[in-house]
This record gives C-alpha cells, sequence and structure tokens, in this order.
C-alpha cells in the first residue's frame, strides 16, 4: 500500500513536472498546434532573397562594369546622378569621406560589405518599381557601383562567387557590438551645477527650419 | 465665436431641422416658448444657453467609424518637407503635445516607411518561416490568429528621434524634436510560440525579418531577442493594426529601435550569422568622433520630454503649472523622473502616473509655481537599471554630433517671461 503511494506520489509529481510548461505557456514541441502547411521548395526559393556577406543567398548570374554603366544611366541616374554624385536629396553612392564637419556617407565612403549592394539593389531598387531587375542586371549595376568608387577594376565581373570576395574600404570602421552606456550622469539633486555657467549655448529661435504645428501641413523649405 | 471650417457643413442639416422640429414641438405645446432664453450667436458661456444644446445632434451610426472633433482637426501627423527626397521614404511625427496619455491615437502614431505604405490584402497575406528549423511554415492570418495570444502595451520609437539636433538646438517644436515615438496596446502571438512551432536548429542564432513592402525592409535580430518578448501583432488599441503600422501584421520588438519592428512581416528566415542589411549597414549605425562605426545599437536607452509646457504650449502668465511629459526606456520600467526649471542646478523629483510598464511610455506631472521670470525647464529619467538620462553635451562628448541615432539626451526648453518657450542647448 505504502509503494503504491509511492507510486501515485511519483506519478503526480510527474504529471506536474510535464504540465507545468504548458500551463505557463511555455515552449511546445514543434508542430503542437499544426496550423499551416510547409512551403514548398519553390514558394521558399520565390521570397528568400537575403543576400549574406558570405554569399549565401547570391543567384547564378553575372554583369559586368560596362553593362551596368547602360542600365545605370537608364533607371537610376536621374535621381543618384549619372556617376552616382547624387541629384538633390536622392543619395550620393560614390565618393565622399567621412572626415571634417559634414561626413558624406556613401557605398565607397561607408559600405562595409559588398554584398549588401546586391541584396538592397535587388530588394528595393529602382525606388518607383522595385523587383523589376534581372539577377545579371543587379549583378552589373553592383559592378558599376562598385567600379565608380575605384573599389574593382573597370573589367570587374560580378557573381555568386566574385562578389563576396571585394573587400570595401571602410569594412574595419564597424563594430558590431554595442558600447553603450557611454555615458554616466549622476542623480545630483541640489546645487548640481555652477548657476553662472548655466548658458545658453543654441537656440532653434529665429532658425527658419522649422515648419508649423498649426493649420494645414506645411511645405516650407528653408532659405 | 469662430467654428472651425467644415464644421457649419457638418451640423447645419441636423440643425435646421433640429430647429424646426423644435419649433414644430414648442407650437404644438401651446406658446411654451415664451419665457424661454434663446441664445445670441456666439454666446455660450452662462447665463446664454448655447446653440449646440438647443438643436438635435446626429444619431447614432452618423459616423460609423468615429473620429476626432473639427475642433480638433490641427493635431495631425506632420513632416519636415524638407528633410527627405520625398514622402515615399520618410518620416512623420507624433503630435505629442497633445497626447494626453500614455496611448498614442491610431491615427496620429508616428509613421515611417521605406517605400510607401504597403496596401496589402490580409486574405492573401502570408508569413513565411524557413531556414534553421525543423518544420519550415507557411501561416495565414487565420492561422496566425489561432495561436495564443498576448496583448502589451510597448512604445516604438526611431532612433533618429532627436536626430537633428546633434549639432545644436534646430526645430522650434515638440512634435519635430521628440515625435518620432508612439505607445499602443499590440495584440498578437508571441514570436517564441512560432518558433517554438517550427523548431530552432541548434544552430539557429540570428533571425532575418522581413516586410513585404515594396522596400522588402529587413533586419537581422539576434535569436536571443525573439525568444524573449518579441510580439507578431495584428491588433493595435483596441482595432486591427493600421495600414500605417503594417496591417495586417507586423513584429513588435520591445525596447529596441523602430527601425527592427518590422512592418507587413511576410518572412522569417533563421540563420547562424546576421545578414548585414543595408538597414543595418549603411543607415541606423552611427559615425563616431574617432572614425568608428557603432552597429546593432539596437536599445533605446532611458529619455524623457516635458510635453508642457512646450514652444507648441506656451505658458500664459505667472501661476501654477502643471509641468507634463513622458518618460520611456527599452531596458525595462522607469523608477524616476526628476525635473529642473533653472538649467540643471536644482532637481526635484516627479510624480510618476501609473500605469508605469515596462518599454512603455510613463506619464510623471510636477507642479510649478512660475514667477514669470526666464526659466529652462528639464526633466531627467532613470530606469530600473539605475541608468541616468546624459545632458547632450555628455553625449557629444562621448560620441562626437555625426551618429544622427541614438540621441536619448534632455531636453531644456527655454520659457521667456511673456511664457513663450524655445527649444535651446545649454553649453
Amino acid at each position: 500500500m505504502s509503494s503504491s503511494l509511492k507510486g501515485s506520489a511519483i506519478l503526480l509529481a510527474l504529471l506536474f513536472v510535464a504540465g507545468a510548461p504548458a500551463c505557463a505557456g511555455e515552449a511546445q514541441p514543434p508542430g503542437h498546434y499544426g496550423f499551416g502547411r510547409a512551403p514548398t521548395p519553390a514558394e521558399i526559393a520565390g521570397w528568400a532573397i537575403a543576400v549574406r556577406p558570405d554569399g549565401q543567398g547570391l543567384p547564378a548570374g553575372k554583369g559586368s562594369v560596362n553593362e551596368g554603366a547602360e542600365i545605370f544611366a537608364d533607371q537610376c541616374a536621374a535621381c543618384h546622378g549619372t556617376f552616382g554624385e547624387g541629384e538633390g536629396r536622392y543619395p550620393k553612392l560614390a565618393g565622399g569621406d567621412l572626415k571634417g564637419d559634414r561626413p558624406e556617407p556613401t557605398v565607397g565612403s561607408y559600405w562595409p560589405f559588398a554584398t549588401t549592394l546586391w541584396d538592397y539593389i535587388n530588394r528595393a531598387m529602382p525606388f518607383p518599381s522595385p523587383h523589376t531587375l534581372s539577377a545579371d542586371q543587379v549583378y552589373a549595376m553592383t559592378a558599376y557601383i562598385l567600379n565608380l568608387n575605384n573599389i574593382v577594376p573597370s573589367d570587374f565581373v560580378a557573381d555568386r562567387d566574385t562578389l563576396p570576395k571585394v573587400r570595401m574600404p571602410n569594412h574595419d570602421a564597424f563594430v558590431w557590438k554595442d558600447p553603450r552606456p557611454d555615458t554616466a550622469t549622476k542623480e545630483c539633486m541640489k546645487n548640481c551645477v555652477d548657476p553662472a555657467k548655466v548658458e545658453v549655448e543654441s537656440t532653434a529661435e529665429g532658425k527658419d527650419l522649422t515648419p508649423r504645428t498649426t493649420g494645414p501641413l506645411d511645405d516650407m523649405q528653408p532659405k | 465665436m469662430t467654428l472651425p471650417d467644415g464644421w457649419h457643413e457638418d451640423v447645419h442639416e441636423t440643425k435646421v431641422s433640429g430647429r424646426r422640429r423644435f419649433l414644430l414641438g414648442a407650437a404644438a405645446a401651446g406658446g411654451a416658448l415664451i419665457g424661454a432664453h434663446v441664445a445670441r450667436a456666439g454666446e455660450a458661456a452662462p447665463p446664454a444657453d448655447p446653440e449646440w444644446s438647443q438643436m438635435l445632434g446626429p444619431g447614432v451610426v452618423d459616423r460609423p467609424y468615429g473620429k476626432p472633433s473639427d475642433f480638433v482637426k490641427d493635431v495631425i501627423r506632420r513632416n519636415v518637407p524638407w528633410l527627405t527626397a520625398g514622402t515615399e521614404s520618410s518620416i512623420s511625427f507624433t503630435p505629442l503635445q497633445d497626447q494626453p496619455g500614455i496611448i498614442t491615437a491610431n491615427g496620429l502614431f508616428f509613421e515611417r516607411y521605406h517605400g510607401g505604405r504597403a496596401t496589402v490584402d490580409p486574405a492573401q497575406h502570408r508569413l513565411m518561416i524557413h531556414g534553421l528549423v525543423e518544420r519550415p511554415l507557411i501561416l495565414t492570418m487565420d492561422d496566425i490568429k489561432r495561436f495564443p495570444s498576448e496583448s502589451r502595451i510597448h512604445f516604438i520609437e526611431c532612433p533618429a528621434n532627436g536626430g537633428m539636433e546633434w549639432r545644436a538646438a534646430q526645430l522650434n517644436s515638440l512634435q519635430f524634436t521628440h515625435g518620432m515615438v508612439g505607445c499602443a496596446e499590440w495584440t498578437g502571438v508571441k514570436l517564441s510560440t512560432l518558433l517554438n512551432e517550427v523548431g530552432l536548429k541548434k544552430e539557429a542564432k540570428w533571425a532575418l525579418v522581413e516586410g513585404a513592402d515594396a522596400a522588402h525592409m529587413d533586419r537581422s535580430l539576434p535569436i536571443e531577442k525573439c525568444l524573449d518578448d518579441c510580439l507578431v501583432v495584428y491588433g493595435q488599441n483596441g482595432e486591427a493594426l493600421r495600414p500605417e503600422q503594417g496591417f495586417p501584421l507586423r513584429l513588435i520588438v520591445p525596447g529596441w529601435q523602430g527601425n527592427v519592428n518590422i512592418k507587413w512581416l511576410r518572412r522569417i528566415q533563421i540563420g547562424d550569422q546576421p545578414w548585414f542589411t543595408r538597414e543595418e549597414t549603411s543607415k541606423y549605425t552611427e559615425l563616431m568622433k574617432d572614425g568608428s562605426i557603432r552597429g546593432f545599437t539596437w536599445l533605446i536607452y532611458a529619455k524623457s520630454v516635458i510635453t508642457f509646457p512646450c514652444p507648441e504650449k506656451p505658458a500664459k502668465g505667472p501661476g501654477v503649472y502643471e509641468i507634463r511629459g513622458f518618460a520611456w526606456s527599452g531596458k525595462g520600467r522607469i523608477t524616476h523622473v526628476d525635473v529642473s526649471t533653472d538649467g540643471g542646478v536644482n532637481w526635484e523629483r516627479a510624480r510618476l502616473q501609473e500605469p508605469v510598464l515596462s518599454k512603455a511610455l510613463t506619464r510623471f506631472t510636477h507642479e510649478w509655481r512660475w514667477d514669470g521670470k526666464p526659466a529652462l525647464l528639464q526633466s531627467r529619467a532613470v530606469d530600473e537599471t539605475g541608468f541616468v538620462q546624459p545632458t547632450i553635451a555628455e553625449l557629444r562628448a562621448a560620441r562626437g554630433v555625426n551618429g544622427i541615432y541614438n540621441n536619448n539626451s534632455i531636453q531644456t526648453w527655454q520659457v521667456k517671461p511673456d511664457g513663450s518657450v524655445f527649444d535651446v542647448q545649454l553649453a
């Protein structure tokens, strides 16, 4: 009798342990709910467009700098300028540097990975008509923009093998670990700063930058 | 009294018919009009009986989907036209100066698009989860809504909020200096539930999350965060997610920069390393003064701002004011907020208003008796990790002025003797 009681207790304990995660809404085994269905390989291939620096995700195909120049002139130059110099507020793609008061981040001066360029053109460009370029065209445009930045020679042909090997000039500037907190403000409550040293260093007053916040939407441009 | 445009058009018909009915009714009652006070146009304060009290209003379902009063038609999202080349890849700002509580109205929640606002048919929308998983899945919206659901209140802040203010005070407006933030109750399924359902392989370390918009906006997220507190949501403040927020489905990554909260979520790919997408290399990275560039700075650190008084809501003469504002932190709850009216010389503890929720906007108030002299108003938030909101000078000393993102500095509002308020920065 005592052994069967003990057995029941163990059984109860096991049930409790087994039941606990479900009660707490924690991990269920894969397929527990059974909703949805498995995607076909074709469905995955159609949507899995992301490309990594090691080349994973790059499709077959290739494109040269010269081919890219033609497509770029036709599809991109209106916003980015013939040589990637940028029109109006659209992004400059080539040249520039990060020194001085007004750094100019471009593909050449800033971007750490060449594969990102292929991914982004394929993913989001041309801005008004995305997802209209063939893989060959995206390779060609990538080659052209890299060449504009003097990163690859004019006879460069971009494909799934050559692109991951391109080393970007600014690659080593990136730190992929958040160093914050990088401030250590004190919770001072009284006489925290010398009142004589409290002075206004800059003010938005009088600067012609702020759109109105009453009435209809503003279309102001700074003078 | 001046009525806003459209007011008369809205009520004119009802007013006429209501008035006529009233007069007919009065006649039938045998001259009951005698002695009744009829307000003259423009009179509403006592003893007058205002005109809206003398007519029937529109009936139920006059507006089957309600909208704000026409008297607050100026309370809208606004943009800075000179900031971006067009509106399809741009941002609009929440009018925080008119947000009374911690919840941002769905129609006022700031927008950020990279390829315009996608119009997605929920019947055709799919979420695909694949990569380093045991059972890849395609889910319909109906499938997603069958999973166990959860509602939570969280803020979303674009890390570029305040990005125009690194070099100097630039924009004289609360809406434009701090309006890239909003807070809502989000309802959906925990991302961990979906990832458990597909079964992560042991090499699974990162997730690529991607939208169905024209830009197929995508980011890499560490799997630990995905399994911690992320939500895949279809509900926002008591209704379906708004198109501006990614209808029918978006990701919520509590406390992390807005950009990773992918809208129109259509795909999650599991991998063993990050993808280094355009939005986590070319953008949403921070150029430091030493030339190094910080990436993967996802967390929103503690921040606060006074929403009254502010440039849009000036003071009106000496007397008692309730200073009001919001504080928030991506690391958890706000523990306290201090307020200074003398530019940071002395501080007093503000009152926090319940609810004080993790990774949500938290309201603070502080009574201030203004003597009419120039004042410099500041608020300073502290979160449950003990992190203290820094000054802009401290941030500049640590990072320089070219980082664009993650400006969580103490805001200073200068109050002039006439009550007007200006965005300033102190030395």
